[in-house]
């Protein structure tokens, strides 16, 4: 079966290339990338704020059952172009991965079919591999959970 | 010695990715792999140190000679690296485009 999301992460570089093709038409993925209720449902964590616009901003966060805060990354919106491109910042808050560059671009392929084209700088190629190396695959909640007790022992 | 070799910094130096090429291949002697570059000699077997160190390479002795050949399973292990973070778009875009098929209609 072909791979439906792909990731080019040459070694020795300090950025990375995700690419996904949907079958939605463009609107509805961009609209998937700027409604706050929508971005929480698939992402996986609370959307605290989500200014989709340039120079908005946004936050996330995700609690454990008690409560307690267990992941927290914001940014900045930089360009804001509907249904083309999304320049941003994000940072995971209190980890030592640092701030990222995200270029987002969406774009039309069929009536009923879109990609998304996502090139994320890193601010070493370091912390590029660092992130790229966190225990995602258990789960998005489990990933933030286990991201933040990792996080700690690297402060 | 070094112990804390890291097997991606071992990779982001350009010439020992053609060194790995190179003894993909074909099993070969340090002097035989210290042919195909321009670098000196001590320098090419100082790459193959660290690339022996980190397991990416294994040393094999045949009579005076040493061969090296390339470490199949830890080289799956550094190209398999983004897999779970691969994994995890995959989920979060299979997600995303379960949700927006209910907004079709609008």
């Amino acid at each position: 079966m072909e791979l439906k999301t792909k990731i080019t992460a040459e070694p020795g570089k300090q950025d990375l290339l995700i690419t996904r093709e949907f079958d939605l038409p463009i609107r509805l993925l961009f609209k998937a990338y700027t409604v706050a209720d929508i971005v929480e449902q698939w992402m996986g964590t609370k959307v605290l704020k989500m200014e989709s616009k340039t120079h908005g901003s946004y936050q996330f966060e995700t609690t454990d059952d008690k409560g307690n805060v267990v992941f927290r990354a914001n940014g900045v919106v930089h360009e804001f172009i509907p249904e083309l491109k999304i320049t941003r910042t994000f940072e995971m808050e209190n980890t030592p991965f640092g701030v990222q560059l995200e270029v987002v671009q969406f774009e039309q392929l069929t009536e009923n079919t879109s990609k998304v084209t996502i090139h994320t700088i890193y601010e070493t190629g370091e912390q590029r591999d660092q992130v790229l190396r966190l225990p995602f695959a258990q789960g998005i909640n489990m990933a933030h959970n286990r991201l933040q007790e990792i996080a700690t022992k690297l402060k | 010695m070094n112990l804390r070799r890291d097997v991606f910094q071992a990779i982001a130096d350009p010439t020992r990715r053609a060194i790995l090429l190179l003894v993909a291949s074909q099993t070969m002697t340090a002097g035989a792999i210290a042919s195909n570059f321009d670098t000196a000699r001590p320098t090419v077997s100082k790459h193959l140190q660290i690339l022996t160190e980190c397991n990416l390479l294994q040393q094999e002795q045949s009579g005076r000679e040493i061969y090296y050949h390339i470490n199949a399973k830890k080289m799956k292990e550094v190209a398999d690296f983004i897999e779970p973070f691969r994994q995890m778009w995959d989920d979060r875009f299979n997600k995303l485009e379960s949700i927006m098929k209910n907004y079709k209609g609008e």
